[in-house]
């Protein structure tokens, strides 16, 4: 690849492998006399049939497996199994457990989003490969964001008895559950991280100029809630069509198979649409904190921004708000008086057969998890809609739109560029190929 | 001159990655003493010189087999981190099901671009020389392992039964509290996690190297249970060890 600018350029941009994002995706753009032959985003990594693999498991187990679809988003595939089992069911949980599960989901949103913006995408800013330099040059911002890594993880820890693939969350609710001084105490280390998050706002204000200024406009899907900020429960959302009950999930997914791909992509409205921190601010700003609401715009983000970079501006509100509603709760948790479980609690289900959907916002994106189970509780159909490949087909229309109008740049930059805007999306391709929809009986 | 190392993953969730990462500050210190030169999930440089390779994720088609022998012969230790690697992990459940029915129920007639066959653990391809077990690994014992790795010693993993660690740590037994638990027959090392937290062992560590059938079978009798329940269990975990034995 030659490292020059010219407009009348034959070349390729051909990145294998992506780096700094979870699994396995390539780009591949093909560029004769600076006119784009060929701009493609594609999906190579080995599928893993979970959809299969559930069938013919017992309800108790489900959440258990499905959650080993993705690492990062364990506790988010956890709750949406849970919450599908429960649909399907018809289980309730209290009101306590509610609270307990939603700070289970702010738990990973803020160590998810803190390892993106931290690790993956701060180094591009700063103009490095990955975060290791980083230690030795900015050992302080470094510190930093691992010590708000660690408090997201001790948040996980307390309230799901692991940080990776939880333990603690079953249907119908918690086999173990904190005690009011463990989360009194959780409580603290929260409050001591704002102004730590404050110090890397600044960080990632001081390099924003370098987050490149490109509008597509798309359509935003999301859960949306008229009492809070949407991420456990809500209705489905679009920028384009308004709401919808979740059980028509179906009809907003429409997923399809591309050949290139072993994972699916997904189109609504329009030839595709994106999921995840940014769709979610553009359809529920009004719910955010008044503090993460200051973060945005300290950045200018305002709803609807069509900029897919501001990607990673919007994980940045969103851990403001995943701490001041954390503390909110717990406070709540506090003034309700926290009610005590027997140990290794296994709550009371009365198994029936039925179908159900659970849907929550994970770190990514909105995800729905859909099972049917037969009298005996063992489930007979599954289907699993992840967030990244709901962002597939947006990502490679991104792509032909940016390609053009940075093909006089150097192959160099465009490279980077492009990299740069598959990582703003912090897809999870592992996810995103792990579930494919497979039928049995 | 520090030891060169490199992350690879196949197919897995990449759970096992983030317990390296979710070291947080002790990985700056390990960063003292090794020199990571691939890590695809957070470095963008790579390098195919290195001395011990890390591997996440279960073999799952033929075409990754090429991979592998590759960093077999680049590496000089190979380890396989997590129930994936280390044993074929959850992975393995899709080794019950018809393979080529699945493909193409998913992929239709382009059945044959998508190539996969039993998901298998690393060693089933190439020769591996540690093991970190678990589903996800525990940092701790990942650090511990590295840390005899870098002594050039065997590291010291347990081979007794989790209802070892789980009795010290006095839990109430899952099966008297009416609950399938595969403890008896699996290896420990996690200090009984799961059933600390107040569910079930599932198995995640794998077989120990000699089970102990008939006092598992003792108990599965005395709360009676019967083989066919346990089959049903071991299929989560043990899968592939299962269909060797
Ligand atoms: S062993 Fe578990 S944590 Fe590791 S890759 Fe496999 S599913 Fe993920
Ligand atoms: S069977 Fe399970 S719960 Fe009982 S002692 Fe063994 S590990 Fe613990
Ligand atoms: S208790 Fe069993 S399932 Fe849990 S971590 Fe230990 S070996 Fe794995």
């Amino acid at each position: 690849m030659k490292d020059t600018k010219n407009s009348e350029a034959n070349f390729e941009v051909n990145v294998h492998h992506v780096t700094r994002v979870e699994g396995h995706g390539n780009i591949y753009v093909n560029v004769k006399k600076g006119i784009v032959e060929k701009c493609e985003w594609s999906i190579p990594e080995a599928p893993r049939f979970f959809e299969a693999m559930v069938v013919g498991r017992e309800w108790s187990e489900l959440h258990h497996i499905t959650s080993r679809i993705c690492g990062i988003c364990s506790i988010g595939h956890t709750l949406a199994s849970l919450k599908a089992t429960e649909a399907a069911m018809g289980i309730t949980i209290s009101e306590q457990d509610l609270k307990l599960r939603k700070l289970a989901l702010h738990a990973e949103n803020l160590q998810s989003h803190i390892l993106h913006v931290g690790f993956l995408a701060l180094p591009d800013l700063c103009g490095v490969g990955s975060v290791i330099p980083l230690a030795s040059s900015n050992p302080n911002e470094v510190k930093t964001v691992l010590a708000l890594h660690r408090t997201a993880n001790d948040m996980s820890n307390l309230v799901c008895g692991r940080t990776t693939h939880p333990q603690r969350l079953i249907p119908g609710g918690f086999s173990k559950i904190p005690s009011m001084k463990e989360l009194a105490n959780m409580r603290k280390k929260l409050q001591e991280s704002i102004p730590k998050i404050q110090a890397v706002a600044d960080l990632v204000k001081s390099l924003a100029a370098k987050l490149p200024d490109f509008k597509r406009e798309t359509e935003f899907i999301g859960l949306t809630n008229p009492d809070e900020y949407a991420l456990y429960d809500g209705q489905l959302g679009s920028t384009d069509t308004g709401t919808a009950p979740v059980k028509e999930y179906l009809s907003y997914t429409n997923e399809y198979i591309v050949p290139t791909s072993t994972a699916k992509w997904a189109k609504h409205a329009r030839d595709s649409y994106m999921v995840g921190a940014l769709a979610r601010v553009n359809l529920n700003y009004d719910k955010l904190t008044p503090s993460a609401k200051k973060v945005a715009e300290m950045f200018g983000l305002k709803p609807v921004c069509h900029n897919p970079y501001m990607n990673t501006i919007a994980q940045l509100v969103e851990i403001v708000h995943s701490v001041d509603d954390s503390i909110r709760l717990i406070n709540e948790l506090e003034s309700a008086g926290l009610q005590p479980q027997p140990d290794y609690h296994k709550p009371e289900i009365r198994i029936k057969a039925g179908s159900g959907v659970g849907a929550v916002e994970v770190p990514r994106g909105i995800l729905f998890h859909d099972y049917t189970y037969n009298a005996k509780g063992v489930c007979t159909k599954a289907n699993c809609v992840i967030p990244t490949n709901q962002n597939h087909g947006n990502i490679e229309l991104d792509m032909k739109a940016l390609v053009p109008t940075i093909v006089n740049k150097t192959p160099k930059e465009i490279e980077l560029s492009l990299e740069m805007l598959v990582r703003a999306y912090d897809p999870c391709i592992s996810c995103s190929t792990h579930c494919l929809n497979v039928h049995f009986v | 001159m520090k030891p060169k190392v490199a992350f690879f993953d196949f197919a897995g969730c990449e759970g096992d990655q983030l317990q390296v990462a979710n070291l947080e500050e002790e990985l700056l210190t390990l960063l003292g003493q090794v020199e990571v030169v691939s890590f695809r999930e957070v470095m963008k440089e790579h390098s195919d010189d290195y001395d011990i390779a890390f591997i996440e994720g279960s073999c799952t088609r033929l075409q990754d087999e090429d991979r592998l022998k590759q960093i077999r012969k680049n590496a000089k230790i190979v380890v396989a981190i997590g129930s994936c690697a280390t044993i074929g992990g959850i992975n393995a459940l899709k080794n019950y099901k018809n393979l080529d029915e699945v493909r193409k129920t998913v992929y239709g007639e382009n059945a044959k671009l998508f190539d996969t066959y039993a998901a298998r653990p690393i060693d089933a391809v190439i020769p591996v020389d540690a093991y970190v077990y678990g589903c996800p690994i525990d940092r701790t014992e990942f650090l511990q392992v590295v840390k005899s790795l870098l002594l050039g010693k065997k590291p010291d993993i347990p081979n007794y039964p989790v209802c070892v660690e789980c009795k010290k740590n006095e839990n109430i037994c899952a099966f008297e509290r009416g609950q399938f638990c595969v403890g008896p027959v699996t290896r420990a090392g996690c200090n009984s996690c799961c059933v600390n937290e107040g569910t079930v062992c599932w198995g995640c560590r794998g077989l120990v190297d000699n089970p102990n059938e008939n006092s598992h079978k003792e108990v599965l009798i005395k709360y009676g249970l019967t083989v066919d329940d346990a089959i049903g269990k071991f299929k989560l975990y043990f899968g592939w060890q299962e269909a060797k034995r």
